[in-house]
């Protein structure tokens, strides 16, 4: 995200790390992980049902939600409740029964893997394993297989509404209009279930840039933050900074993913808080040591400031409370010898103030 | 300070707690003696006198140097000390399997159903209430505080229609009601109506993350992730440090035109107002051994700040680990219900040695119970009614509704819910925090008030 020059699909992997959430928890290791998040980047713009279909049989999900210990003796209902109601169907909206979830695991049935010292690998699909009789899902009958499983999920009447609606709330906080809602799940269906075509209408609607701000969430502040200030991903402060503030990547709270209507309470703003001062290594002024211009003025503060963080642009009610404060900093110098230091320390107060200010908090 | 030592913390809130430290100094001519009517100093934990010096603002409360104003923080305290009570909410996330807590091992169903899980009899201690049922050896401390009569267990607590997804369910009792849309958690509304504009402690979540529960329409609530302190660190130093806060605040005071911008600006001065109230708090010590585990630790720092008088009402935990257990499930739920249980003895203890077990009661909770029967991977799929606990040298120690039974499940094959988890709240809130639970959970009127507190 920090170095990449295709941002959209960083986002789309990060995006689809929040839909199909895994955890490393339950993750025999990192590379089955990070293998996910690259199967993300590769089908992020293409056919939902391809990639819902690789996401059921990847190995890091296979663990996950326990598809490979989904035996036709006793199956595990874990993956296909959750592909129903977290991934492509929706809780609460009468998409499915639980009948549909037991069958729905039937057909599933049959993936299974070895264990080794690393932990699970050679994941496969074991025919002998596999509930061969018939299921009804939706109140479809058939054979179904695990690939059928996602397709009638996808062919379900109700998952267009469910795949524009969630894809849009990653980019808009408001929930579209009934119209504009109808017209991307006719692009959606129509174009056999692509992600790109409404990704690129939504992406090109108006309330993405008219409309209100959402909350960045953490990783995001952070990227925009370390691109803004031309600093790498070169300290491991960085993961237990973003976990404090709430996203540790690999590891979501729980298989809906981070919740994006709670990336801000005392602890996570104070962890975003400490996450600036982090970022600013380096850019801060050491106040007692550095020789600091005796002159500048407010304005000149804040100028340089702000050109230390690439500019950002601030509401005029952050820039006036931001120049305040180095007015009344600078009232505090009585002393000659503080003329320097005082500053300095003002310098790092706004470099500090812009990095938490709505303006970089928000997107 | 170095930005790379995480451990190092700069002096945040520093100069204002010098400055009335010198101020109560000055106005009491040297520090007065505790004024009648607040508690006991914690002696053998975190000094009151201690901790209160090194906060900010905190000496005014119990010193009484009347000439400076009283924050409403500081009234808080004030307040706190004259004995409100607190509710601990601990939450087991994930959905935990009840027919392992209070195993049904008298009855006939239950190794048939569970021919890997099922506990065998005499493994724990007998549930004296319900011959049927015996505690999970792991839940030994918990069986001990229900044989001195504080712990009123809910053997098949839910709702009618179960919902068996983590997230619907888990929102309906983080909520108070069987409805997607709320946003505020039953909680968070009682703090609404009872809670103080200023003081965001009254509602705290120890989880570095608030609490749905506790999530209020208006009185500011806060999260911590640490008991051993809150503070924001920065390469700024007094005087202007104090400056640099001042202008956060304003973010947070300014007016907001979106949901999203009210929420950076309602973070904001949250925050601020937080790193004041608790700055200084650190170092405590407990007047008894708690396990040595993280879950513990936040429960003694807890332990600590009600003795200190911070004006909490209402606290979140998580206990540790998860309870989603569809796979292996024997091993994680042992090691995990083993740190909890003994982590809510240990508190117990500490509340007892501080006498303050009087006002405090925990409410222990999960979104559903699990599949009676166990599925192919030595785990349990979701099920429906689950169990819960009140806990507390108030709590009435009787069991709530009874064990449904094995032999008639519901029309999913999940245990049959004999209580429901509103008349729990509805109880807690009139008999434990006094408060009108029709202004609270909606229908209170239709809900059974089963006796939770001793008179």
């Amino acid at each position: 995200m920090v170095r990449t020059s295709q941002p959209l699909v960083e986002r789309m992997a990060l995006i689809l790390h929040d839909w199909f959430a895994t955890s490393n928890a339950n993750v025999s290791t990192t590379q089955q992980m990070i293998d996910q998040s690259n199967l993300f980047r590769s089908r992020c713009f293409g056919s939902f049902l391809d990639l819902f279909r690789a996401v059921t049989v990847d190995p890091a999900m296979l663990q996950w939600l326990n598809g490979n210990e989904n035996y036709k003796w006793a199956p595990n209902e874990n993956y296909a409740r959750e592909m129903m109601e977290l991934f492509s169907l929706g809780a609460d909206r009468g998409a499915y029964t639980e009948d549909d979830i037991r069958e729905q695991a039937r057909a599933l049935t049959g993936w299974r893997n070895d264990w080794g010292d690393v932990g699970a690998y050679n994941f496969r699909f074991e025919p002998n394993w596999h509930d061969t009789g018939n299921k009804t899902v939706f109140g479809r009958t058939g054979n179904w297989s695990w690939e059928d499983a996602c397709r009638l999920c996808v062919e379900h009447p109700l998952h267009p509404s469910f795949f524009v609606e969630k894809l849009w709330s990653y980019f808009i906080p408001v929930t579209p209009t009934a119209d504009v809602r109808e017209g991307l799940e006719q692009t959606y269906a129509g174009s056999g279930w692509q992600i790109r075509p409404v990704l690129e209408q939504i992406l090109m609607r108006p309330e993405l840039y008219e409309g209100p701000p959402m909350v960045k969430p953490p990783v995001v502040q952070l990227a925009t933050m370390l691109r803004r200030l031309g600093r790498h991903v070169d300290t491991e402060a960085w993961v237990w900074l973003c976990e404090e503030a709430g996203q540790r990547l690999f590891w979501p709270p729980n298989v809906s993913g981070w919740d994006d209507n709670r990336w801000l309470d005392t602890s996570r703003m104070r962890a975003r808080w400490n996450m600036v001062t982090y970022a600013l290594e380096g850019i801060s002024v050491d106040a007692w040591n550095d020789d600091y211009d005796e002159d500048e003025t407010p304005e000149e503060a804040l100028a340089r400031a702000l050109a230390s963080w690439g500019s950002p642009a601030l509401r005029s009610e952050h820039r006036d409370a931001l120049l305040e404060l180095a007015q009344r900093s600078e009232n505090l110098i009585l002393a000659s010898w503080q003329k320097g230091p005082y500053r300095a320390l003002r310098q790092n107060a706004l470099l500090q103030l812009i990095g938490v200010s709505p303006d970089l908090i928000l997107q | 300070m170095s930005a790379t030592n995480r451990s190092h913390s700069c002096c945040s809130g520093y100069t204002r707690s010098q400055l009335l430290r010198s101020a109560a100094a000055e106005a009491g001519k040297g520090l007065p003696a505790i004024e009648p009517g607040m508690p006991e100093p914690a002696g053998t934990g975190l000094s009151r006198r201690k901790f209160l010096s090194r906060g900010a603002g905190l000496a005014l409360a119990v010193y009484g140097a009347s000439k400076i104003p009283l924050s409403a923080f500081e009234t808080g305290i004030a307040q706190a000390a004259q004995g409100d009570k607190i509710l601990v909410s601990i939450f087991f996330d994930g959905g935990i399997d009840s027919l392992s807590v209070l195993a049904p091992v008298g009855d006939s169903r239950y190794a048939q159903l569970r021919p890997n899980l099922a506990l065998p009899p005499g493994a724990g201690t007998s549930f004296a209430e319900d011959p049927n049922l015996q505690w999970h050896p792991a839940a030994a401390a918990l069986a001990t505080l229900h044989g001195e009569g504080k712990v009123s267990a809910f053997p098949a607590i839910g709702y009618d229609h179960p919902d068996q997804s983590h997230f619907t369910s888990r929102h309906y009792y983080e909520i108070g009601e069987l409805q997607v849309s709320y946003r505020t958690g039953w909680l968070g509304r009682y703090l609404d109506a009872v809670g103080d504009e200023e003081n965001p402690l009254q509602g705290l979540s120890l989880d570095g993350s608030l609490s749905p529960m506790i999530a209020t329409a208006e009185k500011p609530v806060a999260a911590i992730d640490s008991v051993d302190g809150y503070d924001l660190w920065s390469q700024v130093s007094d005087p202007i440090e104090a400056e640099m806060f001042r202008s956060f605040a304003r973010f947070g005071s300014l007016p907001s035109d979106s949901p999203g911008m009210s929420q950076v600006r309602r973070a904001a001065a949250q925050t601020d107002k937080l790193r004041q109230d608790l700055a200084g708090i650190g170092d405590f010590s407990s007047p008894v051994e708690y396990p040595d585990t993280w879950f513990s630790h936040k429960l003694a720092g807890l332990a600590a700040y009600i003795a200190v008088g911070l004006p909490m009402r209402v606290v979140t935990v998580r206990a540790p680990g998860g309870y989603d257990t569809h796979a292996d499930q024997a091993g994680d739920l042992e090691s995990n219900l083993r740190e909890t249980c003994e982590g809510i003895l240990a508190f117990q203890r500490d509340l007892e040695a501080r006498g303050l077990a009087d006002r405090v009661m925990v409410e222990m909770w999960s979104e559903f119970g699990r599949r009676p029967e166990e599925n192919g991977s030595l785990g349990t799929d979701h099920g429906a009614a689950g169990c819960a606990f009140v806990i507390g040298s108030k709590a009435k120690g009787e069991m709530v509704g009874e064990f449904p039974g094995l032999s008639s499940l519901d029309a999913d094959d999940n245990l049959r819910v004999t209580s429901d988890f509103r008349a729990m709240y509805c109880s807690l809130l009139e008999q434990w925090l006094e408060f009108d639970a029709e202004a609270i959970i909606p229908g209170a009127s239709g809900f059974a008030r089963p006796v939770l507190v001793k008179p």
